[in-house]
Order: structure tokens, then sequence, then C-alpha cells
């Protein structure tokens, strides 16, 4: 019964995407086919989806998910059963959304340790136009709190700008946005991060080929991320997009800026999904009452939502239209331009019309998954990443943040599968990340590293 | 693990502050710091059997059957390998980490083994934490303080042969043979017997 919903805002800055479980339960309209599906009245359903949340694997490779939310969740008198559902399913799904949170760090972590270029100092975003350069100590903080407050006006623009939009159904701006943004994502970026990588291991590779390898990689991108394929492809894709725009993050945000930015994001966070006036949360609840699914390509799922059994002769003609609909919803991704574009925040809105509500009464097998945002995904990855350029070389800093932001992601959902509503996913991480990184640079290291110099162990 | 880092994150800012207190670093402050460090892990080891306990309950009530789905051994036996492994990788990365880049080892006098023997260090205390969480849960499990007193015990016994370093057979050796009894005594506690051990070889 926990509906993942994320919302994403797309901006040009990174994705203020957040987690938010949306709660199946409106009973007049389906929700969103975000997140777990849990609550089908009767017991059969019950069983069913026992059944079906351990075998969803086969059905894993129509692109995208099936909007399948449109289970009005019921509040049966099985709720305990639910309850438990719930609990067993959310484990699983946790772990589900470990792997790619962990990949997208290890890439980002890896390309940092290994290829200097993003560690290089070579000017800043326009979002921060204030240089950290200045001799004070004061002069420096402030620069940063300048910097900070500059862009998460910037972000908060982008989504008011991006609520509006959708408000007033300006789908096809969005999507034009969206479409966009990837394609600038997938094709400079890519190339960037490929030229660097080439150099710092002095391999060579002419231009045909490398036009090849980029012509392919971003056009297979494109299709995956924007309509259909095989999920797991599009997962990979997803995350490596993550990494590449948290790459970029980390090298064009000043240090203390980044650091002070990445906490003002995550209150940011929760005050625009939690406070009744949010952006996000009217994102949600427009999306909610409109029955559709919130932008596509901004948000990560982990499962396909795979509905069967509509009424017959609806499944026809909703087929192909849902699919287009849930590869759109699938392919959300935050898209945040680099201030040295322009920064075209391109949403994908998925244009689909509003579905029918699905009410299953057949054999209707959601497997739904866990989705979380994409900004989430960015944001991880920039404090794992800063932590691993900026700590002195140290694994254990890195290490140690690593945990700490699995640790809240799993708060996280679990207060999701407590309170079943949109949460953002940012703000329990990436404090325990904030704390554990300066704690553990300033406090634990110097003690390990006198401890492992006389090689002592505790 | 996470409960591990908390217990490093306070041994540390013990030492630290202590250090600072006292205005410089010294032999003795280290051993009280390593000392805290061990008996704070030990405090995490235990705040993690409480909630574990508690998160077993609640899934017991949820299931269908009664029971939950994992046993408290599991339990035991996963937070001692997550403590085992957290530690072993905050000892050991930083050194894997200099070992691939250029340089001598024990160049100024130190022993050139320094390597290998971390490495086999690392490898007893991942496997020692195992075994304590295992026979840690159990002793809390029955009420046994005299298998928590041991664990306790041995893990500042553990703490200390490594301030013998480079005396290494002082060290090394009495720690494996630690690591060994200890294994042994786990498996004892978690149910293990001669018996099983050979109902399992021959059931192939």
């Amino acid at each position: 019964m926990i509906t993942f919903m994320n919302n994403s805002d797309s901006e040009e800055e990174p994705c203020n995407e957040r987690t938010s479980l949306m709660s199946a339960e409106s009973p007049p309209v389906p929700s969103y086919q975000d997140g777990l599906q849990a609550s089908e009245a009767g017991e059969a359903q019950a069983h069913r989806k026992r059944r079906a949340g351990s075998s969803r694997g086969p059905n894993n490779i129509t692109g995208g998910e099936t909007s399948g939310s449109g289970v009005p969740v019921r509040e049966s008198a099985l709720e305990n059963e639910e309850e438990e559902l719930t609990l067993k399913y959310g484990a699983k799904h946790v772990i589900m959304l470990f792997v790619p949170v962990t990949l997208c760090m290890i890439v980002v972590v890896a390309t940092i340790k290994s290829v200097r270029f993003y560690t290089e100092k070579n000017g800043q975003l326009i979002y921060t136009p204030f240089s950290e350069d200045t001799p004070s100590v004061g002069q420096r903080l402030l620069n940063s709190v300048l910097n900070t407050i500059v862009m998460i006006s910037v972000i908060i623009v982008m989504t008011v700008f991006l609520v509006l939009l959708y408000k007033y159904r300006c789908y096809k701006f969005i999507h034009g946005w969206l479409i966009l943004s990837s394609l600038m994502l997938l094709f400079l970026f890519t190339y960037i991060y490929l030229g660097e990588v080439l150099k710092t291991y002095n391999v060579a590779m002419d231009y045909p080929t490398l036009f090849i390898v980029i012509w392919n990689f971003g056009a297979v991108g494109m299709i995956c991320i924007h309509w259909k394929g095989p999920l797991q492809l599009q997962q990979a894709y997803l995350i490596m997009i993550s990494a590449l725009m948290a790459l970029v993050f980390i090298k064009y945000l000043p240090e203390w800026s980044a650091w002070v930015i990445l906490g003002a994001i995550s209150i940011y966070d929760l005050m625009a999904v939690l406070c009744p006036k949010g952006p996000l949360r009217m994102l949600v609840e427009t999306a909610q009452e409109r029955n559709e699914p919130i932008f596509p390509a901004l948000i990560y799922s982990s499962a396909m939502m795979w509905t069967v059994g509509m009424a017959k002769p609806d499944t026809a003609a909703r087929g192909p239209s849902q699919q287009t609909w849930d590869a759109a919803e699938d392919g959300r991704e935050h898209l945040r331009s680099p201030s040295h574009a322009e920064s075209q925040m391109s949403e994908t809105r998925s244009p689909v019309p509003t579905r029918p509500v699905t009410s299953l009464e057949e054999l209707e097998e959601e497997e739904r998954g866990v989705k979380l945002g994409l900004g989430d995904f960015i944001f991880y990855s920039v404090l794992v990443g800063k932590a691993a350029a900026t700590s002195s070389g140290d694994w254990n800093t890195t290490l140690a943040c690593f945990v700490a932001i699995l640790i809240g992601l799993c708060l996280t959902l679990l207060l999701l599968a407590v309170f079943k509503k949109a949460l953002p996913a940012l703000p329990i991480s990436i404090t325990f990340g904030l704390i554990f990184y300066f704690s553990t640079d300033n406090l634990v290291r110097p003690f390990m590293d006198t401890l492992a110099s006389h090689q002592l162990y505790i | 693990a996470f409960f591990w880092l908390l217990s490093l994150l306070a041994a540390s800012l013990l030492w630290f502050v202590s250090v600072q207190l006292s205005g410089r670093e010294d032999a003795a402050l280290l051993l009280l710091g390593a000392a805290a460090a061990v008996l704070l892990q030990e405090l995490c080891r235990f705040a993690c059997f409480k909630m574990l306990k508690k998160a077993d309950e609640g899934l017991a009530t949820l299931s269908e059957d009664g029971q939950s789905p994992i046993s408290l051994q599991q339990m035991a036996y996963v937070s001692g390998l997550s403590f085992g492994i957290i530690s072993g990788v905050f000892s050991i990365i930083n050194i894997l980490a200099d070992s691939a880049g250029p340089g001598t080892v024990g160049i100024h006098g130190d022993s050139p083994y320094y390597f290998i023997t971390s490495a086999f260090l690392t490898m007893a205390l991942v496997l020692l934490h195992t075994f304590w969480g295992i026979i840690f849960f159990d002793a809390c499990e029955r009420r046994h303080a005299g298998g928590l007193g041991l664990v306790v015990g041995s893990h500042l016994l553990t703490s200390g042969l490594t301030f013998l370093n480079p005396w290494y057979e002082a060290s090394l050796g009495p720690i494996f043979i630690l690591t060994l009894c200890t294994g042994l005594w786990a498996f004892g506690t978690a149910g293990g017997s001669f018996r099983n051990v050979l109902k399992c070889l021959s059931c192939k």
C-alpha cells in the first residue's frame, strides 16, 4: 500500500526529486501507480498479491511501468495482513533501492578518485555567482551562504514554474523541455566524461569511433528513458545520468557552498513536500486528482507495474496508451542543466490521458516498485563524491557517509511504510551524511590514523 | 554497521577531547582511547541487540504464524558480520589504498611485514566480531552474564594484544588461537556439534 511517488522538480538545477510515497488510498481515484499497491480489497487479491509480489521477475521487460496505480486502496478488514504485506514488501523494496543508490555512488566515487578533471576548479556555475577565493573566513562563509540563497531561489522559481505549467496543462512544453534536457545530458556530458576518462588512462580514440559510441549511447538512452525499453536498461541509464549530473555538481560547486547547499536543499525538500502550500505537494495532489503519473523521465522506479486483467474491451485500447504513459512515467529524470547550458529543465510530463480507474477485479498483479526521484540520487552522490574528493584522500570518511546515507534511506522508507504518503527522501539521509562526514573527517580520522600507524586494532 | 560507526564516533570524540585537554599525544591516551572504543563498541552491540529484538517481536506479531521470519541467531550472525565488516574495512582500506601506491614498506625501521600482518589481523578481527555477535546475542537472550563478560573480556584482550605489535609472535599467535576458540564456542552456541558437522558432510 505504499505508493511511492517521486516528485521531481525539474529545474535546471538539480532536481529536487523527492521520494514521495503516495498512499494509494484515495478511494475514488486510483492512485498513482507509484509504490506498492497493496490494498486490494478482498482476501483473494491479497493472496494474489502475495504470490505476485514474489514473482514479478519476468514482467519487467516491458518498457516503463504500466501505470498501475489505479487500485483504490480499500481499508478492508484485512488491514493487518496488508500491513504485514507492506512491511514484507517494504523490506524487499528497500533492498531494491539500495542497489541503484549504491551503484550510482560507486560510479561517482570511482570517477572522482581516478579522473582528476572533476576535482579541479575550473570556474563556477552562474548559479553560484560568488567566489570562494576570498582570504578571510567570514567572507568565504558569507559568500557560500549567498550562493546557497541564489541556488535555492532558482530551484524554487523553477519548481513553481513547473507546478504552474502542470496546473495549466501545458504538457507539450514540459515534454519538450524534458527531452531537450535529457538530450543535452546524454550527449554533451557523456562526451565530456568519456573524453576525460580517456585522457586519464591515456587511451586514444579516434573521432569516428567516438561519434558512433556516443551516438548509440545517447540514442538508446533517449528511447529508453522517454519511451520504452527494458527495465534494467532504463534503470542503468537513469543511474548513469544521475552520476553524470552529480559529477558536474561536484566539479562546479565551490566547497563550502556545496555543503551549505546540501543542507539547505534538504530543508527545502522537507518544506516543499510536507507543507500544505508546498509546490511539490501541490504537484503531487494535482497529479493524483487527475489520475496521472507525475513527470516521466524524472523518477527511478524499481519495478514494473504490471496491470493485468482490466476490463476486456478496455485492454486493447488502453494497452498502447498505457504503455506510453507508463514508459514516459518511468522515464522521468531530473535534469538539471548545468549552468553553462541554458537551463532548460525539461520536464517531461506525461501527456497521457488520465488513466481510467483501474479497479482490478481480476487478476491484477501489480508489482509496484518503489520510486525514488532522480534528484535524490544526484544529491546522495554529490555528498559521497564530495566526501571522497575533499576528505584528504581518506576512504573512511567516504564509507561512513555511504553507510549514513543508506541508513537514512532505510529510515525514510520505513517512515513511508508508516505514513503512506509522499515523503521527502533527502532530509534524513543528507543530515546523517553531513553529520557523519564532518565528524568522521575531523574526529575519527586522526584517531584511526594514529591507531593504524601503531597497528593497533580496536 | 551504523551502530559500530556510532560507537567509533563516540570513542573518537572521547579520544580527541582527551588529547586536546592533555595537550600532547601519548601512548597512554591511546590506550585509554582504544579501551573506550572497545567498551563503546560492546555497548553499541547491546543497543543493536535491543533494537533487533524489538523489531523481531514486531515482525512476529505481524506474521501469519506468529513466528518471525528471521531467527534470532540469524540476526546475531548478520549483526556480528556487519560489525566485523565495517570494523575490518575501516581498519584496512587506507592501508590498501596506500599499498597501491609507490613506496617501500618499513623504510623507516618499522617492520616490513606491515601489510601482510595487517591483512591477517583484519581477517581475524572480522571473524572475531562475527563470533562475538553470535555469542553476545545468545548470552543476552538467555541472560547469561558470563557469556557477556567473556565477550567483552576477549575483545579487550584482543585489542590489548595488538598493542604488542610489532612483536608479531606475541600478538598474532594468541589472537589466532583466540579466534579459533571463539569460533568453536560460537558454533556450539549456535547449536552445532560434532555430530551435526558429520551429518552435514555425509549428506553430500
